[in-house]
């Protein structure tokens, strides 16, 4: 549905983005995370015709988004990201300038808003001014004015920015939704909302993509060997021995003193290898108390900052 | 085309929404209210002089005492009040940002600028058609010939849309309404005085500067008279701004 191929753009000298591929299937939801001053914005408004690209190519729905832009502009929805909608308007009035100039039928109008209103949930609001709303309220009408033509493909620049926890659910919940039928690109530098919401992920840092793959891959591949964390009552030094013993263990460490004899350690195996069962035996028969056994688990939050730190060096 | 509608709906409303087009119209009518009262108060003074003096009542005529000066007067106000209308077009958009949603929307440019621009001339066109007041409260009392306010009318219309025109391409180029109205304000300004020097260059150089001046144009239709040559500077000068303007826009794409 959308392919970016080799995209770069320069403002002046310095480059913003540089040699940005990845493919968009359609149905999928495509999380685009980076730290701020990444770029993806600046993808975002080549996306949408808004500017063009040094170099390289993109195409949504097949056609250029510099060639064709009148066509991809008619299949795109885009919120971008402080929501810029006319203050001076009601909301119902707003949303009526935006299905005229995306060009809908004159008949099908009337549905239309009314059906985004429901789904945005502004059904309370949409004969007040935009300028007398909240922030979260001005934030669905940024998403109800993308949404309002049905768009094939929706644009998302940091759609939860500025929400409080509640609206943020309600938001993503929304996406989530809509997902079923649209292809969604979105940008974040929350991970969580990432995590939570995109099937995919493209992680882009300085201009570049560090990685590209699903959510489950990324974590799992950053993951070289399984770690485990346990909270033994014994003398450090005999806990240590045991632990080493244990067949699969490639490194024990001793992390930090609970209190008395109790520690905590870092065990490191093998990833193909469950050892959990062997050490908590282990620990167990050797008359020492085994307090706490568990999995560390590796976030998108670590290959995240793991990624565009390693980037960085 | 039908774009264009819509824009113009929009901006027309946003300036009926905001107390702009209240207050510039309101001040218009204060201000061409009092000159009207004046110049009427001054003919019909001297039309009292010349009832004694027959021999002076013959230089006397509505055209050169009410018209020529009432929309002299008026030319000079539209001046003032045109950049304060244009200034906020394009620059509040680029302020607030919905310009970028607006160029993402399926419309061209062109729409886009014709939209704002007849949303522009609109409002100007409801604040002369409230000053049509004047001519029929002569019209009212006397029984003047019509044909010099329909030439005067034509004439400042015109001016008024080149005027526009310039103010529209300048609100492109700046994100600050301030910068936009002083900017063509000055540039105006400049357009309008530039033939005064006319008579300290030599004839060639000083025909070029009177023909480039926007008020030298306005003179034959203040005085009734319209003119080709006035005609075409005027929709010369608003279509070639609007094509700067044009051009304009589509250089917001290619700037970094």
């Amino acid at each position: 549905m959308i392919a970016v191929e080799n995209l770069t753009k320069y403002y002046g000298t310095l480059p913003a983005i540089q040699g940005v591929s990845f493919r968009v299937e359609k149905g999928e939801i495509l999380g685009f995370l980076g730290p701020n001053g990444a770029g993806k914005t600046t993808t975002m408004r080549i996306l949408t015709g808004f500017m063009p690209a040094t170099s390289g190519t993109a195409t949504v729905a097949g056609y250029d988004v510099f060639k064709d832009s009148l066509e991809v502009r008619k299949r795109i929805g885009y919120l971008p990201e402080n929501v810029p909608i006319y203050n001076d308007m009601e909301v119902s009035a707003y949303l009526n300038f935006v299905t005229e100039v995306k060009g809908v039928p004159k008949k099908l109008r009337k549905e239309k808003i009314q059906q985004v209103i429901k789904n945005c949930g502004l059904e309370s609001v949409s004969n007040r001014m935009i300028k007398n709303l909240s922030k979260g309220y001005r934030q669905r009408v940024g998403l109800a004015q993308a949404l309002v033509n049905d768009p094939e493909v929706l644009i998302l620049d940091e759609p939860t920015m500025g929400l409080d926890p509640k609206q943020i659910t309600e938001i993503r919940h929304l996406i989530k939704e809509l997902a079923t039928e649209k292809t969604i690109i979105l940008s974040s530098h929350i991970l969580p909302e990432v995590s939570m919401i995109c099937q995919r992920v493209v992680i882009i840092n300085q201009g570049k993509v560090v990685a590209e793959d699903t959510t489950e891959n990324l974590t799992s591949r950053s993951q070289t060997s399984r770690r485990i964390l346990l909270q033994v009552d014994g003398p450090s030094e005999v806990v240590l021995k045991i632990l080493r013993e244990v067949n699969g263990v490639n490194r024990v460490q001793r992390k930090d003193q609970v209190t008395g004899n109790i520690f905590n350690y870092e065990v490191e195996a093998s990833k193909d290898r469950d050892v959990r069962r062997d050490l908590a035996h282990a620990i167990v028969q050797s008359g020492n108390g085994l307090l706490e056994l568990r999995p560390v688990e590796v976030s998108l939050e670590d290959v995240f900052v793991k990624l565009v730190t390693e980037e960085e060096g | 085309m039908r774009n264009i509608f819509y824009l113009f709906k929009k901006e027309l409303r946003s300036y009926f929404y905001s107390p702009i087009a209240y207050v510039v119209l309101f001040i218009f009518l204060v201000i061409t209210g009092y000159f009207f009262s004046a110049i009427v108060t001054f003919y019909s003074m001297i039309s009292f002089q010349a009832m004694q003096q027959p021999a002076a009542a013959a230089n006397l005529n509505i055209t050169e005492g009410v018209v020529n000066p009432l929309f002299s007067n008026m030319a000079v106000i539209i001046l003032l009040m045109m950049p304060i209308l244009t200034m906020r077009l394009f620059s509040e958009e680029k302020r607030l940002g919905t310009f970028e949603l607006l160029m993402t929307y399926p419309i061209r440019d062109i729409e886009v600028v014709l939209g704002k621009f007849l949303a522009c001339v609109t409002v100007f066109a409801i604040m002369l058609a409230l000053s049509l007041v004047y001519p029929i409260l002569i019209a009212w009392v006397g029984r003047p010939d019509i044909k010099p306010f329909i030439s005067a009318y034509l004439g400042i219309f015109l001016m008024g849309s080149a005027f526009i025109s310039l103010g529209i391409l300048i609100s492109t180029l700046t994100e600050n309404q301030i910068i936009a109205a002083v900017a063509s304000f000055g540039v105006l300004i400049i357009f309008w005085v530039i033939g005064f020097s006319a008579e300290n260059t030599g004839p060639t150089l000083g025909s070029v500067l009177r023909h480039l001046s926007i008020i030298e144009h306005f003179q034959n239709f203040a005085k009734g008279i319209v003119d080709t040559k006035d005609l075409i500077y005027y929709l010369n000068f608003t279509l070639f701004f609007l094509f700067l303007t044009l051009r304009s826009l589509e250089s917001n794409k290619w700037r970094g």
